[in-house]
């Protein structure tokens, strides 16, 4: 197996023929493109379809992945793509967090989630629900920037924007999840 | 994080703001020292960075969601009825591009030389934009055999690349089928 080498090296291997090779790749960054498709879907059904046609459409392109970038980057910016896409197609409102409605949705969307805090008090599980609770656009780029290694820079670059942009997106992004924190899990937060 | 973006204006930012910066390790290094005196000195300071570190550790130990078991096998599964799609730049045909190109610049460059043909350098400028606007008859420029060959020309030639076009995808489908 292939497990031993590095992204270049495994794509390099499917390129020539090993198509076995890429399961390498998907193993490596199935959690990390599954946990973004599912910042934007909210649910695991619609994640895990719109993660498996993001390796698709991967492998589809992969001559096109010139390694000018890392690889992990190139695939995530697939992701952002596919994710947006997806959301388009379900008419589901991917922006803006001041908006009431939104925190409403949000709100709505967590209320299963809710029944179980008292059992889940857990911190992680507490910041776990708050990013599941933020928009897309938050939720993404702060798994982008704290799980998924990416610098500023390259997630200005996944997401198509100038760094300082995505620098300030990331700003407000921590703001709201800190404000989702103290609104939702108010208790929790001053056991902390 | 290995981030590196300079601030100019720190004096106009928020504590918050100055305080994820210095966290984040993208802080300027003119910034840098006067925040960490801060901290030694100012409650205020102290207690919100560590707030915010405490959020930041808690934010990078969130554990990532994981697919179905099957989820790998499912890819492969997808993957072996497919191919790698050539790089873009084996199959965008450069002629294609040139050809186009060179049909705009033809099409521009005939208007303009018309255009600059049609206009009587001698008379004077008396009258207002709007008037000499006015006088001009659009008909007459479209009724010109040369305007129409050259119409005709470039439809034609239009035609000819968008031929190239499709004939250059179609080989490309029989080479992946």
């Amino acid at each position: 197996m292939s497990t031993g080498l590095n992204d270049t090296e495994i794509i390099g291997k499917v390129l020539s023929g090993d198509h076995q090779a890429y399961a390498v790749l998907v193993n490596r960054y199935q959690n990390y493109v599954f946990t973004l498709s599912l910042r934007f879907t909210k649910n695991r059904e619609d994640a895990e379809e719109v993660s498996q046609d993001i390796f698709v459409k991967a492998y589809k392109a992969l001559a096109d992945f010139r390694g000018s970038s890392k690889f992990s980057t190139w695939l995530y910016t697939i992701v952002n793509n596919t994710c947006i896409t997806f959301l388009r197609k379900k008419k589901l409102q991917t922006h803006s967090l001041d908006n009431e409605s939104i925190f409403e949705t949000a709100d709505n969307l967590d209320s299963g989630l809710r029944a179980n805090m008292v059992e889940q008090k857990s911190r992680l599980t507490m910041v776990s629900k708050a990013i599941a609770m933020l928009g897309p656009d938050d939720a993404e780029i702060i798994t982008l920037f704290y799980k998924a290694e990416q610098t500023l820079e390259e997630i200005a670059q996944i997401l198509g924007l100038e760094a300082n942009t995505a620098k300030v997106r990331l700003h407000r992004a921590r703001t709201r999840l800190k404000e989702k924190m103290e609104r939702h899990f108010a208790e929790e937060v001053k056991d902390i | 994080m290995n981030t590196k973006f300079n601030h100019s204006h720190s004096g106009d930012r928020g504590i918050e703001e100055r305080l994820w910066d210095y966290i984040d390790g993208t802080s300027s290094a003119n910034e840098t020292p006067g925040i960490e005196k801060l901290l030694e000195s100012n409650i205020e300071w102290k207690t919100k960075y560590h707030e915010l570190l405490e959020a930041h550790q808690l934010m990078q130990s969130v554990e990532l969601e994981s697919p179905s078991m099957r989820f790998s096998k499912n890819v492969m599964e997808e993957i072996a009825k497919l191919h790698i799609a050539p790089a873009t730049k084996t199959y965008i045909n450069k002629r294609i591009i040139w050809g186009i190109g060179i049909f705009f610049i033809t099409l521009i460059i005939g208007f303009l030389v018309y255009g600059f043909g049609q206009i009587d350098w001698n008379v004077k400028g008396d009258s207002t934009i709007t008037e000499n606007l006015n006088k001009i008859n659009l008909s007459k420029f479209f009724n010109n055999t040369w305007v129409n060959v050259f119409m005709m020309i470039n439809v034609v030639l239009g035609l000819f690349l968008l031929d190239n076009y499709f004939s250059n995808k179609r080989k490309v489908l029989h080479k992946d089928a």
